[in-house]
């Protein structure tokens, strides 16, 4: 059964009902998400021509098991044998798949898992993204953390012994602007070694500041390649602006960003053709910028506040495998994260075959890392943007990794 | 062979095998060192920018020469920042340049390697720079005041070996500094090979850190290199010399 989104909180004012009625019933109303919105700026570039393009082509039915054999046996696969990797055919060879990987995983990475968290410090956000536990209409304890709240979540991250961190926020430009997030980031290189962004997408300039800020890493997720869905999942506010967000890794880098990751939110759509286009936005992006660190996520939907049920459809583990073995034979080089959205048992499987990256002693709540490390309790908490599967604390993850006979990493990297 | 040094800026060394520290578990180095025989050590300045929780610095056994690379930097001036920042790290003078425009390959920028050597030599490290084998750049190299050039055999990683065998020759003829073959040797025979032709020193990390017995492999890389090196300073008989050679001599005629 397809996934329910809509849900009516009873805090809600009539008005404020009716118009989310009507942006979820009535098209008309609904803004053209293909136009950019004003102070949007629109880079001249072939990127997503290239890959939509691709994708608009691909047809994962007619590959057969010669051309995953095919594909599995070149040294170099083309995109057409990436295509043959996504598709329904590789799904028997699943395991020569995993060989493959993991012997390119250790090829460019070694017997190496590099570990990170994430730190959410506001949950306000302006659209209305039905998936999304944020979303401006769902019921949900708002919080944005002050300059200390953030240093003291900080100290206690980094007393746990984690070295990076990924900074992120809901997308409201009112409540958290660019200078409010880039204060955080400042921050943060106090106290650990690589700080990245998962924001709302900003201008080049914007990026820029950021980077000044201590900032090289920019992760933008497109949730759907699909725009026609997109359009009906992103209802209102300036995220409903597809190309917009396309192009965001694409700006991060032209403002100096070092790296750039981004995907697909799997369980949206067609997952076949959002994994290819999440893997060509990629590849075509390190094409034209080749000193770019790339990254690739592979988030599937999860259950949010006041929708529990809400699910990744077709996309199971064993399809979720298939996916991120071919993005590690197609970009050997590529970093590959895995969140706390999957399991233990997903995960610790998962980084033996092709992720590179994970987070460990997760919250996606916020100002709530005091109590969820310590177990202090406290009533200034926001809301969690979706639930967890994998709880682990850091120093959890750190003896696992190491009993799977990986080195855990916690820092590879200068700010210079 | 007991008198064969290996000689980087007036540092003498018996072991002609140089070991790489990462993608691998920090309790194995030890064992690799040991193993490998090998008196110098790799490790990148930004795995060792850490806290104090499992310092990569704090697994490298005393009396092993520590060979900090500027892995991370695109550019000459980051390469620069990074060398000076394993100094003050305590990492002493040698710093192994490595400076890359490309996430795909890890292929070094030859130009802008030139340009770091220049400016580290000047402030007295050691300078060892990682480079894609031309003669042009070597001879750059040289100039600028490197202690050692170390040309590439295949892209990182890959362990595809000496894929650029003959203009590694070409260094090893024309160059007068060391030339250690670095990244890209992916078994004990390649890592002989480059020995067998010349190469003062090889190294390698990759090609043991994914070894099913590291420290197994670590001995078979260090009896490799020894036998290569004694293979070159034998002689190697004619069969392998380059070029044909007819039994009938051509100038047979003269009298």
């Amino acid at each position: 059964m397809e996934n329910q989104f809509f849900v009516d909180s009873e805090v809600l004012s009539e008005a404020a009902l009716a118009k989310k009625h009507k942006l979820e019933n009535d098209p008309s109303c609904r803004t053209d998400h293909m136009k950019y919105m004003e102070g949007q700026q629109q880079i001249s570039s072939d990127i997503m021509q290239k890959v939509m393009s691709q994708v608009e082509n691909y047809d994962p039915s007619v590959y057969t098991a010669n051309d995953v054999m095919r594909a599995l046996d070149k040294q170099n696969p083309s995109v057409e044998d990436l295509k043959a990797l996504l598709s329904p055919a590789a799904e028997p060879f699943l395991e020569k798949m995993a060989e493959r990987a993991r012997i390119e995983t250790r090829k460019h990475f070694g017997n190496t898992v590099y570990l990170f968290t994430p730190l959410y410090i506001a949950n306000y956000c302006e659209n209305y993204c039905v998936y999304c536990g944020f979303n401006c209409y769902n019921n949900i304890r708002r919080m944005k953390l002050t300059m200390e709240q953030i240093e003291h979540e900080m100290k206690v991250i980094a007393d746990s012994g984690m070295e990076e961190i990924l900074i992120l926020t809901g997308e409201s430009k009112t409540m958290s602007d660019v200078k409010y997030i880039g204060e955080a980031c400042k921050l943060a290189r106090k106290y650990f070694r690589m700080v990245g962004i998962e924001i709302y997408p900003v201008n080049v300039e914007d990026y820029k500041y950021l980077h000044e800020c201590g900032v090289d890493y920019v992760t933008v997720f497109q949730e759907t390649y699909d725009t026609d869905k997109y359009e009906t999942l992103h209802l209102m506010g300036h995220k409903r602006v597809w190309p917009y967000r396309f192009e965001a890794q694409e700006r991060a880098l032209m403002g100096g960003m070092r790296g750039v990751a981004g995907s697909a939110l799997l369980g949206l759509s067609d997952f076949r053709k959002d994994a290819l286009a999440s893997v060509l936005h990629m590849y075509y992006l390190q094409r034209k910028y080749p000193h770019a660190e790339i990254s690739l996520s592979c988030p599937r939907l999860r259950p949010i506040i006041n929708n529990g049920k809400i699910n990744p459809q077709d996309v199971g583990e064993r399809q979720l495998c298939q996916i991120l073995c071919a993005y590690r034979i197609f970009l050997p080089f590529a970093g590959i994260t895995v969140s706390s959205r999957e399991s233990k048992t997903f995960r610790d499987g998962i980084v033996k075959i092709a992720a590179t990256k994970i987070s460990a002693g997760v919250s996606t709540g916020i100002g709530d890392h005091e109590s969820k490390y310590t177990g202090k309790e406290s009533d200034a908490e926001g809301d969690e943007q979706f639930e967890i599967n994998d709880s682990r604390s850091f120093k959890q993850m750190y003896s696992d990794m190491s009993e799977e006979g990986l080195q855990p990493v916690l820092n590879d990297y200068l700010y210079v | 062979m007991e008198n064969d040094k290996l000689v980087i800026a007036g540092h003498e060394f018996s072991s002609r095998f140089i070991l790489g520290s990462g993608k691998y578990s920090l309790s194995l180095i030890e064992a690799a060192v040991k193993y490998a025989g090998a008196e110098i050590i790799t490790c990148a300045v930004r795995r060792a920018n850490t806290k104090e929780h499992e310092n990569i610095l704090d697994f490298i056994p005393k009396g092993v020469t520590l060979l900090p690379n500027t892995s991370g930097a695109r550019t000459a001036d980051e390469a620069v920042r990074i060398a000076r920042l394993a100094r003050e790290l305590g990492c002493g003078d040698f710093i192994k340049i490595e400076i890359m425009r490309d996430t795909k390959y890890l292929l070094p920028d030859n130009a802008e390697t030139v340009r770091a050597t220049e400016i580290l030599a000047k402030e007295g490290f050691v300078v060892m720079p990682y480079m894609y084998p031309d003669l042009n750049t070597a001879r750059d190299l040289v100039n600028a005041g490197a202690a050692t050039v170390m040309p590439l055999a295949s892209p990182i990683g890959s362990n595809k070996g000496l894929a650029t065998r003959d203009f590694i020759q070409i260094l090893i003829d024309e160059i007068e500094l060391p030339i250690i073959v670095d990244a890209g040797i992916g078994r004990p025979s390649q890592a002989c090979e480059a020995m067998e032709m010349g190469a003062a020193a090889v190294m390698s990390n990759t090609a043991l850190a994914t070894a099913g017995d590291l420290p197994m492999m670590a001995e078979a890389f260090r009896k490799a290199v020894e036998a290569g090196r004694a293979a070159y300073l034998s002689g190697l008989g004619r069969v392998l010399v380059r070029g044909a050679s007819p039994s009938d001599t051509l100038t047979g005629f003269l009298r």
